[in-house]
Order: C-alpha cells, then sequence, then structure tokens
C-alpha cells in the first residue's frame, strides 16, 4: 500500500479543535463535516487538498478532544497520511480504528517542506521527498495494529475474529 | 528497571487477566463502565451497526450522558440526541442520562457512584481521566473504541509507562487543584505525558479534597497523559460510601515500580496559576503577569470545575461585590444536585446579586458550543480545560485558564488579578 501527493505542513499541537471545530460537531453527514476540516488552523485547506496528499506536523498532532470527528474529516477530505513527530494517543488510537494511516516519524516531520511532492510505503515504513530526494523510515506499526489497520479498522477487525 | 507495577500497570493487569504486565505490552482488559455524549455516542451508534454482534454487553455497564449540546442548541444537537435516546430505549441502557437527571459526564458519573477504585472505564471524552481521581483506571476513547468496548465490554490497551509527581505540604489559602494541575502542565508541557500515566503521590495528597483530586486528574490529558492517578486514601473512602455501594478494590503500586520520571512538588510554594492563549502549557502566576488583561467573559463551571468546592469559593468571592462593568459572568453548576446544593446554601443568590447568570448543567461554552460563544477580539477567564484557538468561538478570541477563586475575582475586578487576602 501506497501514498503519493503533496505534503501540507503545520507545526506542533495542533489540536483537535483547529482540526474540526466544536461548532461543526452537531453535523453528522461526513461529507459536509469534511467540508470544514482543518478551518481554524488553515481556511484554505479544504479548497487545496487533492485525494491522496498528505499532512505532515510537528509535536503531539491532534492533541485534545476525543472526537473521531478528526482523523474522519482527514480521511474524508482525501488525506492519504498523516506524518508527524508524535501523536496525541487518542487521536493515534482514532486513526488506526478508522483506518487513516498514520506515520511517527521526526525526521520526515522536520525536513518536509510544505508543497512537497511525498510518497509514503507502508509496509517498508519508508517514506521519500520527492522534491528533495530525502528518504526516511517511519516506525513500524506493531503486529497487532497492522492487523486492525488491514482488517480496515477495529470494527471489520472484531467482526472476523 | 524494577518488576514492581505501577498502580495503573496492577489494575489493567488485573483486567486483562494477568498476573504481570510491562510498559509497551498489548493487552486486552475487561470494562467495568463505557461511556458516551450526545457528541460522540451517535457515531458510535453508527459504527455498533456495522458489527455482527448487535447486543451491548451488558446494559448495567454503560453510561450515555446526554451534556455537551443540551438543552440542544439546534436541530442537528436535538437529532443526535433522538438517536442517542432511542439506542438507549432499545437496548435498555440503565445509565441514560436526560435533560432532568443529566450533568456534566466527569461529574456526575462520580456523583452517581458509577466509577468505583480500581475500575477500568473508558468514555468517548477525552476527560474520561478523570475517574483516576478515585484510583480507577480511566482513559478518553474514540467512538469506534467505546462501539467495541459496548458491544464486547473489552477494550485493547498498550500498558503505559508512568511519571510520579510527589506532592507534598500544605497549599495556601488560594491555591486550589487548579493551580496545581495548571502548574504541572507548564512544568512538563502539553506533550509532557505522551502515552503515559501520571501517578500522583505524596504526604500533600492529604490536603488535596476530593473535588481538588478529580480536577487535576481531569486535566491530564492536557499533558498528553493516558490517565492521572491517586491513591486511595480515607477522604476516597469517605467519597465513594457517600456516593453508592459498589463494591471498590484498593490497587497500591509497588516499592519497586518503574518511573520513567519523577517530580516532587511542595504546593506550598505553588501560587495561583493561569495558562495564557493558547496552549495550557502558557503558565504564569497571577502574581508574573505584570499587564492589567482585561476580560470580557468569565466562566465558572465545566467537567474540570463545576463542583461544589469550585462553586463555593467562587460565591464567596463574590459575595457582596459585582461583576465588572462590559464583563459577562457564567456560572454552570456541574450537576442537577450540585445545583440544588448551590441554591440551598444560598450560592445562586450570590452568584445572580452580583450580576452574574447561572445556567442549567451544559459543557456548552467550554468548546464553544453555545451559552457563552466568544467574538472576534474577546477575551474570556475560564476555570474549563482547554484554551486552543478558537475554543470558546471566534478564532480571534482569547481564553485563560484559571481556578474558579481567579476566575471570580477576574469577573469583579474586570482583569484577571487573584482575590485579596
Amino acid at each position: 500500500m501506497n501514498a503519493v501527493g503533496t505534503a501540507y505542513k503545520y507545526g506542533d499541537n495542533v489540536d483537535t479543535d483547529v482540526i474540526i471545530p466544536a461548532r461543526y460537531l452537531a453535523i453528522q453527514d461526513q461529507v459536509e463535516l469534511a467540508g470544514h476540516a482543518m478551518e481554524d488552523i488553515d481556511a484554505d485547506f479544504v479548497h487545496k487538498i487533492k485525494k491522496g496528499d498528505l499532512v505532515v506536523a510537528g509535536k503531539n498532532f491532534g492533541c485534545g478532544s476525543s472526537r473521531e470527528h478528526a482523523p474522519l474529516v482527514l480521511k474524508v477530505s482525501g488525506v492519504s497520511c498523516v506524518i508527524a513527530e508524535t501523536f496525541a494517543r487518542i487521536f493515534y488510537r482514532n486513526a488506526i480504528n478508522i483506518g487513516l494511516p498514520i506515520i511517527e516519524c521526526k525526521e520526515a516531520a522536520q525536513a518536509i517542506a510544505d508543497g512537497d511532492q511525498v510518497e509514503v510505503d507502508f509496509d517498508s515504513g519508508k517514506i521519500i521527498d520527492k522534491t528533495s530526494g530525502q528518504t526516511f523510515t517511519g516506525q513500524p506499526f506493531p503486529e497487532f495494529m497492522q492487523k486492525i489497520i488491514l482488517n480496515g479498522g477495529l470494527i471489520n477487525y472484531i467482526n472476523q475474529r | 528497571m524494577g518488576k514492581g507495577m505501577t498502580m495503573t500497570q496492577k489494575i489493567l493487569a488485573d483486567h486483562a487477566g494477568l498476573p504481570y504486565v510491562e510498559a509497551g505490552q498489548l493487552i486486552e482488559a475487561d470494562l467495568d463502565l463505557v461511556l458516551g455524549n450526545d457528541i460522540t455516542t451517535p457515531v458510535a451508534i453508527r459504527e455498533m451497526e456495522k458489527m455482527q454482534k448487535k447486543d451491548v454487553f451488558d446494559r448495567e455497564k454503560i453510561a450515555l450522558v446526554m451534556d455537551h449540546f443540551i438543552p440542544n442548541k439546534d436541530i442537528k444537537s436535538a437529532q443526535n440526541c433522538k438517536c442517542v435516546r432511542e439506542f438507549a430505549i432499545r437496548h435498555d441502557i440503565s445509565h441514560y442520562y436526560d435533560v432532568g437527571q443529566m450533568g456534566i459526564e466527569h461529574a456526575l458519573l462520580p456523583e452517581q457512584g458509577l466509577t468505583v477504585a480500581g475500575d477500568v472505564i473508558i468514555g468517548a471524552d477525552s476527560h474520561t481521566c478523570t475517574y483516576g481521581a478515585l484510583g480507577a483506571f480511566s482513559t478518553g476513547v474514540g467512538s469506534t473504541d467505546m462501539a467495541a468496548g459496548m458491544a464486547t465490554g473489552r477494550a485493547w490497551f498498550k500498558v503505559p509507562d508512568a511519571i510520579r509527581f510527589n506532592l507534598t505540604g500544605i497549599p495556601g489559602k488560594w491555591v486550589s487543584g487548579k493551580d496545581v494541575i495548571l502548574h504541572i502542565i507548564g512544568l512538563i508541557g502539553v506533550d509532557g505525558a505522551l502515552y503515559q500515566s501520571m501517578e500522583f503521590t505524596g504526604d500533600g495528597i492529604r490536603y488535596l479534597s476530593m473535588d481538588d483530586r478529580f480536577t487535576i486528574a481531569n486535566m491530564a490529558i492536557e499533558a498528553g497523559g493516558k490517565n492521572g492517578i491517586f491513591p486511595v486514601d480515607e477522604i476516597t473512602e469517605t467519597y465513594l460510601k457517600e456516593h453508592g455501594n459498589r463494591p471498590y478494590k484498593v490497587y497500591t503500586a509497588d516499592e519497586d515500580a518503574h518511573y520513567a520520571a519523577e517530580y516532587t512538588i511542595d504546593l506550598s510554594t505553588l501560587k495561583p496559576t493561569v495558562a495564557f492563549p493558547h496552549l495550557p502549557e502558557n503558565t504564569k502566576t497571577v502574581d508574573e503577569i505584570g499587564e492589567k488583561i482585561m476580560v470580557d467573559q468569565a466562566v465558572i463551571g465545566s467537567c474540570t470545575n463545576g463542583r461544589m468546592d469550585d462553586l463555593r469559593i467562587a460565591a464567596m468571592i463574590m459575595n457582596g461585590k459585582k461583576v465588572a462593568k462590559n464583563v459577562r459572568a457564567i456560572v454552570i453548576p456541574a450537576t442537577q444536585s450540585i445545583y440544588l446544593q448551590a441554591m440551598n446554601e444560598g450560592l445562586l443568590k450570590t452568584f445572580i446579586e452580583a450580576g452574574a447568570i447561572v445556567s442549567t448543567p451544559t459543557c456548552g461554552p467550554c468548546l464553544g458550543g453555545y451559552m457563552g460563544v466568544l467574538a472576534e477580539g474577546e477575551r474570556c477567564i475560564s476555570t474549563t480545560n482547554r484554551n486552543f484557538v478558537g475554543r470558546m468561538g471566534h478564532v480571534e478570541s482569547e481564553v485563560y485558564l484559571a481556578s474558579p477563586a481567579v476566575a471570580a475575582a477576574s469577573a469583579v475586578a474586570g482583569y484577571i488579578t487573584k482575590p485579596e487576602d
């Protein structure tokens, strides 16, 4: 499984309130909800993001609320992978549970520039910045989490047990 | 590394049916309670519909609390509550709380005796870590985990490492649990306890009331923590006995438990503390501020600070005074019984006479839902837990986090200040 696209870069501590502001949380339609993704940190996000693009960020990505709406709006927006130095733990769990690929890689998160073309190979954990020519290796998932991701999320994983 | 286990590890081992667990190990544990609210439960219900197993594992061990946008603020939030209400009826959920019985979930569940020492609790709300104050392992999860938990009664966990906070000394008159946790978050940062337990120990704990401890455990997530946990002492046991009859189990950390880091904090040296926008780690003591930061609004309430101790100290400070001109003061008792108690003690009269308003329990303004949303350029001193960009309204608004004492004193002064001695 691969992800290829343009990387959009953000800083440290991108919280779930800016990923999807609470004023929209009553919306149940996923596409309508995704129309407000990243609105409070980057009002242009929904206009520039194309299917397959990546989000790159610093430390503690997804901190704050447990709202699963946060990884969900990124996935529905077309984001193929989030690369960060570290993830807040509930966001990390939620991303795995709903099948949004994420990778922890400090070097890649720091080196990749906004607008770079980036490719991620999830099997090997290899991250290639095609713009700069640099290659990085991300933290692989433990086997148990890989099984959840391969099954398309926690619910399918439990159904198949 | 010692072979002993931390308090959290012992609770998790017991619930996984294992004699021993260590940090980093992936386990599956039995759940004593699964919690959801009106924001996260509709998503969980949608996920549960995709499951082969359609029934809940135990209708007595699920708590559904309508608290974020209730009484409903708009049609969409009303639809969400209706969806949860119908689910609760369909599955005959014992602990479903709607208008009239509801309170803010993390104040309500301990009060109702649904969370006790030794439990393993997951909740689709990040502040589920609050129940660690009672010596339980409790942590926030998302809606899919909630769905799986409701269906199977189990959840997967990566056993966390821990940071130990040794609290010593006696806190000063105006120093509360809020100041303790803001100080700690300022010290270690918003990711300082990422993936880890925060275990609070030490002689100073005996000077922290249950309400102080709830506030401290509640904000463990604001340091990135998986959970915050306190040992069980006489104060805990008195609280547990007053709030229900569920049997509880007391776990204690092993003497040789391994901690990734240890901090000693002398409570007597702490001062009223404020977290500046836009992160809870941007802390200063009120004495360090050095400029007049004018406020447009003061909020006293939330799962962090809407309990009796909080309302009592705020009322004591506002008693006989008036809220400053051009400041809106909003007081939100966290549960119906706190509301009633505050009324019986005359606190509501004090607030209203001072020019504050008193609302029915709701999360409302904390997450910019309703009941106190901020306009562009406005500033709020708030006893809530997050001051992220746009948290309470407009992206150009600002939230300053503080204790009820500081929020009340600031509401009266019109700028951020601490109570006078």
